[in-house]
Order: C-alpha cells, then sequence, then structure tokens
C-alpha cells in the first residue's frame, strides 16, 4: 500500500497548478475559520475577565444580571442575609462600575473601577509594585498594568489624578490574570471610597462574593439565596452566563457561525472543485489503472490519502497563518482579543475533515463509476 | 502441439435493451495459443474492441466463457480477477493512458506498484525494460516530452513490466505514424513474443499484419475467417 501512497502522493504534488490551488484553498478556508473562532473566544475570555481576575467561588447577583459588566445595585440587606445563611463561611460586597479620569493633561479617560470589601480585600490583584495595605490610605487606588495602562499616560506609584472630581492617588501597580473586553484601564480601590468617588443609585453593591464552608453547600446556599429573589451563580456557571449573552444576545455568535460557514463555503468549493477536477483530468488514467488490475479498496484508499494529505497540509498552514497574525496583531496592540483555542482547533479540523470527505466522495464515485471497457473504446 | 493460453467459447455481448439494443459478439468461439501474436482485424465496429475487453477480463460478456491458462476468469470475484490482470495480462492501450505528471520510470513500473512491490525495486525494474525498450536515457522525463513513438515504447515497457503471460494491445499503431508503427510491431514481436507467451493485437492496420501468427477477422460481431499471417 506504501507504493500505491506514493503514487498517488506524486500525481497529486507534481500537479503543482491544482496542488497549489488546493493548497491556498483549505489554508485560506482554515485560516478564515480560526481567526474568526478565536476572535470569539477570546472576546469570551475577556468579556468575563472580572470573574476570572476576582476570583470568588460563588457570586450573589440580581437575577436579571446577564454578564458581570452589567451590574443591577442590590440593597445592603442582601449581604447581611448571605452572611447568615447555612454553609456561608464568609460573604462580602463588591462594587464594579465606571467612572471618568480627568489625566494632567487635560484629558479625560475612561475607567473601571473594582470596589473591594474594606476588612478583607477579597479579590485583589497581584502587586507588581506598592503594598497592599496602602489601598487604605487618603485617595488610595491601585492601577492595573494591562495593555491600557498606557491610557493613564503610564502612571508610577504617587500618580495624581482627578476621579468624577475626587482626588486620586497610585498607591500600587498590578497585574491580573485577563484584561477586559472594553479596552479601558482597571483601578481598584476600597468598597467605601468607590460608592463615596462614584455617583450611585440607591443600592450601591454590584455582587456578594462568597466562599462555601464546603462544595457540598453549595446547592443549598443556591436555594438560600433564590429564596431570598435574588440568584447565587458560581465561577463557572457566571462565566456560562456572560458568554451565553455574547452568543445569543448581542449577535456576535450568530456572526461567528455565519462567518464559519462562509469560511466553510469557500474552502469546500475552491477545494472540492479543483479535486474534482483533478479527478476529472486523470479519470482516464484512473480507468487504465483499473483495466490493469488496481483493486477498488487500493483506488479508494489513493484517493483517500491524496484528500487526507491536502487537508492536513491546508489546515497546518491555516492554522499557522492564523497565529502568525494574531501574534502580529499582538505586538502592536497587547490586548488584541483573539485566542486560539482547543475548541478553535477542533472546530478547524472537523470543518476540515468534511471538506475532505465530501471531496473525496465525489473522486471516489467517479473513478468507481468509469467502466475500464471505456479506456478500450478510445 | 501450442499450449493453449486464451479459450473462449459461446462469446455473447449485447449492449442496451429492446430497441436499442446493439449487440457486439455473436457466439464467438477462437483460441489463442502461447508463442503466436493473433491479430484480430476487422472493420470499425465489427466488435474487435468489445472482444479484446471480454477476453482480457474487463468486460463481462452476457453468455460464453473465456478460459485464460486454465482459469475461467468470469468466474473470480471482482478482486480476484483485477488481481489476475494484474499479474497475468499486461495492456497496450491505443491511447497510451501514461500520467503526465509522473516519470517515464515512475509510468513503466506501475503494474509493479499495485503489486505492492518496494518502491525503489519497482523503478530499478522499470529501468530495466526502459532499457530493452531503448529509453533508459528517457526514464526522468515526464512522457509529454516524447515522442509518440517513444510513448508507445513506454506503455509497452510498463505492460512487460510484470512479466505477464498474455499481452494485449489495442490499435497499437493507430496513434503513430507508418514507420514508427511498423518499428514499434517489428520490435515486440523480436523482444517480446516468446514461447511463453501469447499476444493478442486489435488492429485495422495493414501494414503491420506482417507480423502476425494468425489473423482472425471479424465482422458484425462473428468472428468470419481466419488465416495464417507471414510471421
Amino acid at each position: 500500500m506504501k507504493g500505491i501512497l506514493k503514487l498517488g502522493f506524486k500525481l497529486l504534488v507534481n500537479d503543482k497548478a491544482k496542488f497549489s490551488a488546493l493548497i491556498l484553498g483549505i489554508t485560506f478556508a482554515v485560516y478564515l475559520m480560526m481567526f474568526v473562532t478565536s476572535m470569539f473566544f477570546g472576546v469570551l475570555n475577556h468579556a468575563s475577565a472580572n470573574i476570572i481576575n476576582v476570583g470568588s467561588t460563588i457570586w450573589v447577583m440580581d437575577p436579571y444580571v446577564e454578564s458581570v459588566s452589567n451590574s443591577v445595585g442590590m440593597p445592603n440587606y442582601v449581604l447581611d442575609a448571605v452572611r447568615s445563611m447555612h454553609g456561608v463561611k464568609y460573604a462580602v460586597p463588591l462594587y464594579s462600575g465606571g467612572a471618568l479620569v480627568k489625566l494632567p493633561d487635560g484629558n479625560y479617560q475612561p475607567v473601571t473601577v473594582v470596589g473591594l470589601d474594606d476588612t478583607s480585600l477579597l479579590g485583589r490583584p497581584a502587586l507588581l509594585e506598592g503594598k497592599i495595605e496602602d489601598i487604605y490610605a487618603e485617595s488610595g487606588f491601585i492601577v492595573v498594568r494591562d495593555a491600557e495602562f498606557s491610557k493613564l499616560e503610564n502612571p508610577h506609584i504617587g500618580s495624581e489624578f482627578e476621579l468624577n472630581d475626587n482626588r486620586a492617588v497610585i498607591v500600587g501597580i498590578a497585574q491580573v490574570a485577563t484584561s477586559g473586553l472594553y479596552g479601558i484601564p482597571t483601578l481598584y480601590t476600597t468598597y467605601e471610597r468607590a460608592i463615596q468617588y462614584i455617583p450611585n443609585p440607591r443600592f450601591t453593591i454590584s455582587y456578594v462574593l462568597v466562599e462555601p464552608k464546603s462544595m457540598d453547600d453549595i446547592p443549598q446556599i443556591k436555594q438560600q439565596v433564590e429564596a431570598l429573589g435574588y440568584q447565587a451563580r458560581t465561577k463557572e456557571e457566571f462565566m456560562k452566563r456572560t458568554e451565553g449573552f455574547f452568543i445569543y444576545k448581542t449577535g456576535g455568535g450568530i456572526n461567528i457561525l455565519i462567518m464559519t460557514a462562509v469560511s466553510f463555503i469557500i474552502g469546500l468549493s475552491i477545494s472540492g472543485q479543483t479535486f474534482y477536477t483533478f479527478i476529472l483530468e486523470n479519470l482516464e488514467r484512473f480507468g487504465a489503472l483499473k483495466a490493469i488490475g488496481i483493486k477498488s479498496r487500493d483506488l479508494i484508499g489513493m484517493i483517500l490519502f491524496q484528500a487526507t494529505f491536502t487537508a492536513m497540509t491546508g489546515y497546518g498552514m491555516g492554522v499557522g497563518a492564523c497565529v502568525l497574525l494574531i501574534w502580529l496583531a499582538k505586538l502592536r496592540l497587547p490586548s488584541y482579543a483573539a485566542m486560539l483555542t482547543y475548541a478553535s482547533l477542533v472546530i478547524g479540523f472537523v470543518m476540515v475533515a468534511i471538506i475532505a470527505a465530501i471531496s473525496s466522495y465525489f473522486g471516489i464515485r467517479k473513478v468507481l463509476q468509469i467502466d475500464p471497457f471505456s479506456i478500450f473504446r478510445g | 502441439m501450442p499450449h493453449v493460453a486464451i479459450q473462449a467459447k459461446g462469446l455473447e455481448k449485447w449492449f442496451g435493451e429492446g430497441a436499442a439494443k446493439t449487440t457486439a459478439l455473436r457466439d464467438v468461439e477462437l483460441e489463442a495459443y502461447f508463442g503466436e501474436m493473433l491479430y484480430i482485424v476487422g472493420p470499425s465496429g465489427s466488435g474487435k474492441t468489445t472482444l479484446l475487453s471480454v477476453l482480457s477480463g474487463v468486460l463481462k460478456p452476457n453468455s460464453g466463457s473465456v478460459r485464460v491458462e486454465d482459469v475461467d476468469i468470469w468466474s473470480l470475484e471482482a478482486d480476484r480477477l483485477a488481481d489476475f490482470r494484474l499479474k497475468k495480462i499486461g495492456f497496450v492501450f491505443q491511447d497510451f493512458h501514461l500520467f503526465p505528471r509522473l516519470t517515464t520510470a515512475e509510468n513503466a513500473a506501475i503494474p509493479l506498484i499495485l503489486r505492492k512491490k518496494d518502491w525503489d525495486e519497482c523503478i530499478r525494474e522499470a529501468i530495466n525494460y526502459l532499457d530493452i525498450v531503448g529509453l533508459k536515457d528517457r526514464a526522468d522525463l515526464p512522457p509529454v516530452k516524447l515522442s509518440g513513438g517513444e510513448q508507445q515504447r513506454v506503455a509497452i515497457a510498463r505492460a512487460m513490466v510484470s512479466q505477464p503471460d498474455i499481452l494485449i494491445m489495442d490499435e497499437p499503431t493507430a496513434s503513430l505514424d507508418g514507420d514508427t508503427g511498423n518499428a514499434i510491431l517489428s520490435f515486440v514481436y523480436k523482444n517480446v513474443l516468446n514461447s511463453n507467451r501469447c499476444i493478442v493485437v486489435v488492429t485495422h492496420d495493414n501494414r503491420i499484419f506482417e507480423f502476425a501468427s494468425r489473423i482472425l477477422h471479424m465482422e458484425d460481431g462473428r468472428l468470419t475467417t481466419a488465416e495464417k499471417g507471414k510471421a
């Protein structure tokens, strides 16, 4: 069989024009598929940035909250009620909101402000510079060093700016696991300072962060919170809900689906048509092989090998092109949202396998149909 | 008494049904022997190519039997019949049917490759046969760089490389000029035919009749007359 596969390989690659067209078609289709899915998974990952960075086991919120960035304020009694529930080890409030910073040069820059519980500082980021207790200092804020850091004119410890007409001083520089989706800098401060600096509606608690006594207590905590008229979600559930919001309610999901389908159709039409033409051009010679004595299974194996080899080469090149482009984009835009995931790789692989299967199916059908007698008829 | 290589009995073959039915073979009986070059000749549409296909195990007859070296080939199932053709029968097609993207040596090696022999060994063997047909120095060229006569010689090398007992040649001179066709058949007669091989040639080119051991005339699906050749 090895020799027959080598024969198939040579027939395929020696037809340089068609082989190039096949590879380019599949590479382009894979690149498009990988790129749009990578963009989408990257967006989903960034959309859940606050959940990942704060890292609480359970998040209590208003039932209508659909993504972490769109919180609905809860009254203070919710915090007290949650603290008194069975199975709760501790519960603290979290503030999450937006504010406007006036920079020393007079420009304004929107920021995300995360207010951590004053007592525990639960959900605090890892500090690169400064000490966490300085967050309690007058007007103390910690700034996250991410891709958006420079938008605050690269502040350092001691830098000052105005935040909603209040004085703010940088007391620490932190790093987080994932930066946010909206391309604005993030500041951490205490919960009390956050609600003092930022104008708020009647209820100020965005989320109640809960640590259960044990993982077995999670179901009963959820039940008790639900009885209170609110909702408790584990970190994973909240991330999934946030992702669901972006997939189903922002049009992002359907756009990705359309783009992936278009890429698939492009790949299928280019490679399918080229492969079929390749088979048609060699049809008489395949008929001659049948007359000489090639077995049907060897012929099928040869065509499947040609389709698989083309598909896998195109897949590898498509993935490579996607990785290269994301890498280049991230050199210029460090917060570039695209993220190559196993899911993207699997989606791309499945699509390419389908393209190869459909292309080879029609080729095989044609070759099996050819009657070697037609070779004699000329 | 020469040994029988091919024996056909009561061959009938028709295409289509009802009003569209065309009968290509009518009760054809023949024997071909080792050591002979048997010509089947006749006008276009007389059924010679159909007969050649049926004799070589490519086209199944509607009735009758074909025994090649005492094997009833049409009783074999598809894969075994393909294997039988691969080992016992060599084909030279009218249009050569060489792969333009393979080298001459690779084209000539195809029957050995299909027999799943080692690639390098197949190419070595093919080059030996290209040497026999005088094309060793063209082994690395693609067939499109060769003349019609040279391509036909590559096709002969391909047919010979697996050392078949039966060689089937379908209109071997149809794509060649008179001199080249004559040279090719002369070459086959002198270098390919031997006492252990039977060559069946279908042609209507009377310029190459001089190489025939026997000539069977066909008309309207029947073998009409047989004559002894000059060779």
